[in-house]
């Protein structure tokens, strides 16, 4: 014999509405953690919004990853990532061979006793082929944010880029800014013998500036 | 042309020369210090190395312009008597063959043991790897440089 149930179905019917509305959260924020860059930045940004230049975010994915594939040929060229090796020693050449001699990065990325960066590289470049490039403020990221860009892919680079744990606690318009880091420049700048960047520097900032303000889309792994 | 005024091994000095002159030729060829010696021009083998404000940079490729104001130390500096521990170390091992990059090598290891007073074989190396002996000393100027680490440890002692 059947049992009525109406009662039964009545008296947990706030409940499964409950659950419902919990997996649809739940849903919504796997949803939004996996196509953001770092929920951390969004909240930095809103926390120093005071300080950023106020310039709109128009959120668009494509137009941003695709922005993202000129920023990643300029930072895989040898003028960039030369300086973002995957060990501590610093890479040479348009070959990315280790620099000779071995100078190794130390603590402040400025090399270690007699062999600190700025002992070789002048505050200029040195005229001549095979002599050092120079720049005032020379040096390699510090070990406790190396910046790593050697070997990585689109996707790795992006999402460390815009980690603030991993890029000194940048924000975006920190970021934003660091396009016209004299280091930066120097990249095409470079010296007698050595290629420079794949594009002009004012087409990376172009790049550079769009893949940040159209959300800072990390590409597909 | 124009005027450059530093002080070196303890003495200000000044002199007239263009500010892109290598900061080597400026020590050799007008102070008159043949100490420090020339070997690639491009800042590949160290034996050019002096001490700018207690840095050891490649003269060769510094311009004397940067040394504009600066301290300047050279070989004929390091001690007065030739008596700075590295010196009396690299005597007591006998380290150089020909001896042409010695003077680059002892101002490095000056600034190692400045900055390191107890280093190990690692740390000689990373600071050491910049000054190329072709006579292949190596292994005494590591040998040295423990010696003169001990000794430098041991004047502090009888200091104190």
């Amino acid at each position: 014999m059947k049992q009525p149930t109406e009662p039964k179905t009545h008296s947990f019917r706030p409940i499964r509405t409950g659950i419902a509305i919990g997996v649809i959260l739940t849903v919504t924020a796997i949803m939004a953690s996996t196509f953001k860059t770092t929920d951390k930045l969004t909240e930095e940004d809103v926390k120093t919004k005071n300080k950023t230049n106020r310039a709109p975010i128009n959120r668009d994915s494509v137009e941003s990853v695709k922005a993202f594939a000129s920023v990643y040929k300029v930072l895989m060229s040898p003028r960039c990532m030369n300086c973002h090796p995957a060990g501590d020693v610093p890479l040479q050449g348009d070959d990315s061979h280790l620099h000779t001699m071995g100078p190794k990065r130390g603590a402040e990325g400025k090399g270690l006793y007699a062999m600190k960066c700025s002992n070789c590289h002048q505050p200029t470049n040195t005229p001549g082929v095979h002599t050092p490039p120079g720049n005032p403020n020379w040096h390699l990221p510090p070990a406790t944010m190396r910046m790593v860009f050697q070997g990585r892919t689109p996707h790795q680079l992006a999402k460390q880029l815009m980690d603030p744990k991993q890029n000194g606690n940048k924000t975006k318009e920190q970021l934003l800014e660091h396009a016209h880091d004299g280091l930066v420049l120097g990249g095409w700048n470079p010296g007698e013998g050595r290629t420079l960047p794949p594009m002009s520097h004012a087409e990376f900032t172009k790049a550079w500036t769009t893949w940040i303000k159209k959300g800072a889309y990390a590409p597909k792994p | 042309m124009a005027s450059i005024n530093f002080n070196i091994n303890g003495k200000d000095q000044s002199i007239d020369v263009d500010p892109q002159m290598p900061l080597l030729w400026a020590i050799r060829d007008v102070v008159g210090l043949k100490g420090t010696k020339y070997g690639c021009g491009v800042a590949q083998c160290g034996a050019c190395t002096v001490h700018l404000n207690g840095e050891a940079v490649r003269s060769c490729v510094t311009r004397v312009g940067r040394a504009n104001g600066q301290k300047i130390m050279t070989i004929e500096g390091l001690s007065e008597n030739n008596n700075h521990p590295l010196q009396l170390a690299w005597q007591e091992i006998d380290v150089p063959q020909c001896g042409y990059c010695h003077s680059g090598q002892i101002m490095s290891a000056a600034v190692l043991l400045r900055e390191n007073p107890n280093p190990t074989d690692q740390d000689i190396d990373n600071a050491m790897a910049g000054n190329i002996c072709r006579c292949g000393t190596y292994l005494r100027i590591r040998k040295a440089i423990h010696l003169a680490a001990g000794g430098m440890q041991q004047k502090v002692g009888k200091n104190e």
